[in-house]
């Protein structure tokens, strides 16, 4: 008996010891994340949604701790999804969550650890996140996120001169789209004769992606709460 | 040539009917934008379904001047033609039934020559129209509701369009209105050349338009393959090409373009060949009838 213990026990330490690691690794990046208490971003943003014909626009992006984000036009109408103006790394971060070890990978040859994220509150909106982290730098890089209402959301973040700051240059973000349609009676469209382009696959299962490419960022100036109304 | 054409336009907007058309697009067009301006929300909130709850709407911002002029083109330029028909179709049975027509081709003017003028006051009565209905439509629009990017709902996708790429759009596609809306005019005017009274061509117009736009719009398709393609009112739809554009390899829309131009240029091209044709058969007939009237 003492003999199965001994055999079994570096082996159990090590997952404890791996548990520890991930939380720990958790508990780095968010206090990393914890020094931005609010930042005003002047971005380019592309969409690309299988029913939307949307030209890039230059945004306005406004983050206050530790959720509200909002993406303004400076100019015009973006039409941006829901999930992407509620999710924030930090706030995914603060989450009280068991931590799982998922192994190590490489994302664009950067060699990244895999965490799964499990909601402690069985009623929380999240399901569960998959988050990669460049340990050297200690920042996400990408993060699969599903819940309930939207399935599977990407984002991946790419980093440059704000890298210090944990602010990404470029964020990819990707997400289930519906189909759009409307009776042909309402909108008498013009048919040019032209074949109807299908999208491959079931379009009701299609994805849209949304690339916000970050051009300056003003950190910690200040920002009132009417701005996000 | 030009005096001619100056007793036709008089003829034209002497009669107190010429103005219904002008007083009943005003009607319409303030009708529709008191509606939106009042809950034009809901119109919007009709027109993007689903997508409220996965998208961040900006209505207000939506709700702008460009946005509604669109609304009420698309509602109105189906209805038009019958105002049209009013004026084209009234202007030879008209005199045929007042009995002016024979003292008319009795003038030392050819009657291709007589006809064609009346077909061109017709077309600036048209041209007239239209730009009645772009000034309370688009200024007045924009007068109420301001500017800002416009959005475009189509039967399968969202479009958004810079509102400094959207001025020229409307007027290349009030331009091809004027040419659509001619071609309603042309083929009230040949059928005005077989009547003795102005009702019959106006109604045969206004039905012909009616059937040929049902079996446009049908869908069935039988006719899609067959009949619509040859269909005048298929092509007076061509003015709403000006507002579709091309997206780039990643799905991004490209300011400045247009979809399918070479598809507006066909439908265009057929519509002048519809007018040619309705406008030299007319002179065919009239060239060859006892005016008895």
């Amino acid at each position: 008996m003492i003999k199965h213990v001994v055999f079994f026990l570096p082996f159990l330490f090590s997952v404890h010891l791996q548990a520890q690691d991930a939380a720990g690794l958790i508990k780095a990046i968010r206090e990393k994340l914890e020094k931005i208490n609010d930042y005003q971003a002047d971005a380019e943003l592309r969409t690309n949604i299988p029913f939307l014909r949307v030209p890039d626009a230059d945004v306005s992006i406004f983050y206050k701790k530790p959720n509200k984000i909002k993406i303004k036009n400076k100019k015009g109408i973006s039409l941006v999804p829901k999930e992407s103006v509620s999710i924030s790394l930090y706030s995914l971060l603060s989450g009280h969550y068991q931590v799982i070890n998922a192994g190590n990978d490489k994302l664009n040859g950067i060699p990244v650890r895999m965490l799964k994220l499990l909601p402690e509150n069985e009623n929380a909106d999240l399901v569960l996140a998959t988050i990669y982290i460049d340990v050297s730098r200690l920042l996400v890089l990408k993060a699969k996120i599903t819940t309930p209402e939207n399935g599977t959301d990407e984002v991946e973040l790419s980093y440059g001169k704000y890298a210090s700051a944990s602010l990404p240059d470029k964020i990819v973000f990707s997400f289930n789209t519906q189909e759009y349609k409307l009776p042909k009676g309402v909108t008498f469209d013009y048919d040019d004769g032209s074949p109807k382009k299908k999208p491959a696959g079931d379009q009701k299962s299609q994805r849209g992606k949304m690339e916000i490419t970050y051009q300056s960022y003003l950190i910690n100036k200040g920002l009132p709460d009417t701005i996000f109304k | 040539m030009w005096p001619l054409l100056q007793i036709e336009l008089f003829k034209i907007f002497r009669k107190s009917r010429t103005y219904i058309s002008f007083g009943a697009i005003a009607a319409m067009v303030i009708i529709i934008q008191a509606a939106l301006k009042y809950d034009g929300k809901s119109y919007i909130e009709f027109l993007v379904g689903g997508l409220k709850d996965s998208l961040v709407i900006p209505y207000d911002h939506i709700l702008n001047g460009y946005f509604v002029c669109f609304i009420i083109l698309n509602l109105l330029l189906i209805h038009i033609p019958l105002l049209i028909a009013l004026v084209a179709g009234d202007s030879i049975a008209g005199e045929a039934n007042m009995g002016t027509l024979r003292l008319l081709v009795s003038k030392p003017v050819s009657r291709t020559h007589l006809l064609l003028m009346k077909f061109l006051a017709t077309v600036i009565y048209t041209a007239g129209l239209l730009i009645w209905l772009a000034f309370i439509s688009l200024a007045l629009s924009i007068l109420f509701f301001g500017t800002n990017d416009m959005l475009i709902a189509r039967n399968d996708s969202l479009e958004i369009i810079r509102q400094n790429d959207v001025l020229w759009r409307y007027l290349a596609a009030f331009a091809f209105a004027t040419v659509a809306l001619s071609t309603v005019a042309a083929l009230a005017f040949l059928l005005s050349v077989f009547a003795e009274n102005g009702i019959g061509p106006i109604v045969l117009t206004i039905s012909i338009v009616i059937v040929f736009t049902l079996l446009s719009e049908m869908q069935i398709p039988l006719y899609d393959r067959t009949v619509k393609p040859f269909l005048f009112t298929s092509h007076m739809l061509a003015w709403k090409g000006f507002f579709y554009t091309k997206v780039d390899a990643s799905g991004s829309a490209i300011p400045g373009t247009i979809e399918n131009l070479h598809a507006i240029m066909k439908s265009f091209w057929i519509l002048m060949g519809y007018i040619t044709g309705f406008v030299s058969s007319a002179i065919f007939i009239f060239n060859r009838k006892d005016i008895l009237s």
